[in-house]
């Protein structure tokens, strides 16, 4: 089944120079281990390919229900500098949710995930 | 007090220079609160303030504050309430003096103790420091501030709790620093009221996730807060968030009861990952604090419970913010219409970019963005769904360059307007004229040992 993160997660981002953070927090703490599972390094690396020019870290925070992102080079350098309109990573978090995930429909009805559109 | 156990109020009323006029007063108003802690500086703040100083050595602090302490000081002297700002920037004297004519125009003159903390402005110190040994190296490139010392228009050492503490010890009952720390501004009170040792860093990073949590005022309370965002209660009348923290290093976040917004572990946890790194180790000049021990507990009706934080000791360093000139930029804006509205920003685009090829302009960057169309999510919403991008009723091209050469920029922002009439059709939204030429000042964040660093604190 596919799961858009959009419906399971939220998310805040923030800068600090030219790396962009965006947290995305499990609307349940049930579904906190999927996103766990699901979003790996690599698949966020994958989903922001061409739109940053560095790495990506990532962190777990069960306490919080939450993994925190780093995306190095995605501010154009960042604060004054950077030409976007989004100079500072304000909305990042945004694009992060637009991943969908795809889910055994099993597991997706044993942990109540809201289907796709 | 007895069979009652102490909690002091620490309320954050600005979560940056700009926030909301009415928060900090209405925090006093509101109900009771034993703080008012203001933060009022970003990474580029204390170069503009740096200049305004500049031109007139009464200047260089945050203006702003002076108006909500009018609003603010009958609180501070008729009911004992504190407060604690960063609004000094790199004057925080000078800011002290336009407080203190304020309290005697309020006739409150004789019950204000201002305690003023200086130190941070290492600006006159800087060859100085260089010559000791001391680099000052970019934390992100590893370059040395040799390279850019000429162009440095301000450096900043970032303090911690210790002065203010020392300030309030003494008496204060506002306290104005320069750059320290936004999250000293909350930890301070609670170390100075609970008498929290400067070791325990259990305690030390408490305080400090307390002031991260409310930092960013309303951010927390439901403002700018995704999660259910359609059914936040009330915006335009919203609480600023209140810490009350007790002894043992556990707080709740709550605030003022009949205002609008919320309190959730939803809109606390959005606020706790705003701006993180490593979540392991949030290094503070007072403490590594630890993000993953964070244990929250939504005791509903707006108050979250936290507590479980743990932290490690600090390091030896301080974090140093310092802005230099970094050459110039300019952003050039147009509206293109459907039909076909991004197809046309395209090709504007590419006339715009021949043109400043045939003048041979040379920029470090030129950026490309097409508001409504990705500007955001770049490539991330255009190849998600192509067909969004076909009927869009309009498409604002926005054309930004950056370079050291101040003629091409100043050349760059004349070739907008022509586009008009000699560029694709259906262009409109140019009403506000030629693109201003703006100075970049760049931030050089450093580390200092923590050792040459003396901060001195003046209570009158």
């Amino acid at each position: 089944m596919k799961v858009r993160l959009l419906d399971i997660a939220h998310a805040r981002s923030g800068d600090k120079g030219d790396t962009a953070n965006v947290g995305v927090i499990a609307l349940r703490q049930e579904w906190y281990p999927l996103l766990v599972r699901e979003l790996t390094q690599q698949r966020v690396t994958e989903h922001y390919r061409g739109e940053i020019t560095g790495r990506v870290d990532r962190f777990e925070l069960p306490n919080l229900w939450a993994l925190n992102f780093l995306l190095h080079g995605a501010l154009d350098g960042g604060g004054t500098l950077s030409l976007k309109t989004d100079a500072q990573g304000k909305v990042f978090s945004t694009s992060m949710l637009r991943l969908v995930l795809d889910v055994p429909d099993d597991e997706a009805r044993q942990l109540g995930l809201p289907a796709a559109p | 007090m007895s069979g009652t156990t102490k909690v002091v109020r620490v309320a954050a009323g600005q979560g940056f220079w700009g926030d909301w006029l009415e928060a900090p007063r209405r925090q006093v108003e509101g109900g009771p609160v034993d703080y008012l802690m203001l933060d009022y500086l970003a990474e580029v703040t204390m170069s503009i303030l740096q200049k305004q100083k500049e031109r007139d050595p009464k200047m260089g602090y945050a203006r702003d504050f002076v108006g909500a302490m009018e609003g603010v000081m009958p609180a501070v002297a008729g009911r004992g309430v504190k407060v604690i700002a960063n609004a000094g920037g790199v004057n925080p004297v000078a800011c002290a003096a336009a407080v203190r004519v304020a309290a005697r125009k309020l006739g409150l003159d004789d019950r204000i103790r201002i305690g003023v903390i200086t130190g941070d402005d290492i600006l006159p110190r800087l060859d100085a420091l260089l010559a000791a040994g001391h680099p000052l190296r970019n934390m992100d490139t590893g370059a040395p501030l040799s390279d850019v010392r000429d162009r440095v228009l301000s450096a900043n050492a970032y303090i911690g709790s210790a002065p203010i503490v020392e300030a309030l010890r003494q008496g204060a009952n506002i306290v104005i620093t320069g750059r320290s720390t936004d999250t000293a501004l909350t930890m301070a009170p609670l170390r100075h009221e609970f008498g929290w040792k400067g070791d325990d860093w259990n305690l030390m990073a408490a305080g400090i996730i307390a002031g991260h949590i409310i930092e960013c005022g309303a951010q927390c309370s439901g403002g700018n807060c995704l999660w259910d965002w359609r059914d936040v209660p009330s915006l335009d009348d919203v609480g600023f968030p209140i810490v009350e923290g007790s002894a043992d290093g556990t707080f709740v976040v709550t605030k003022h009861p009949n205002t609008g917004g919320r309190i959730t572990r939803q809109t606390v946890t959005e606020q706790l990952v705003y701006e993180m790194g490593d979540p392991h180790a949030y290094i503070t000049p007072d403490v590594t604090a630890d993000f993953t021990s964070i244990k929250l507990e939504d005791l509903g009706h707006d108050r979250v419970r936290v507590y479980g934080i743990t932290g490690a000791p600090a390091t030896d360093k301080l974090k140093v913010s310092i802005a230099y000139e970094a050459g110039f930029k300019a952003v050039g804006t147009l509206v293109y219409s459907w039909p076909d509205a991004l197809e046309k920003a395209q090709a504007a685009d590419r006339v715009l970019r021949a043109r400043l090829d045939r003048l041979k302009l040379k920029f470090d960057t030129v950026l490309t963005e097409y508001i409504g169309a990705g500007a955001t999510h770049g490539a991330l919403a255009r190849r998600e769904r192509p067909s969004w991008m076909r009927d869009l009723p309009e498409v604002q091209l926005r054309v930004g360059v950056r370079g050291p050469d101040r003629a091409a920029v100043e050349r760059f922002t004349r070739e907008i307007a022509p586009m008009i009439l000699t560029g694709p059709p259906s262009v409109t939204g140019f009403a506000g004229g030629r693109p201003k030429v703006e100075e970049i000042v760049a931030y050089w964040p450093a580390l200092i040992d923590k050792s040459v660093i003396t901060t001195a604190v003046e209570v009158a």
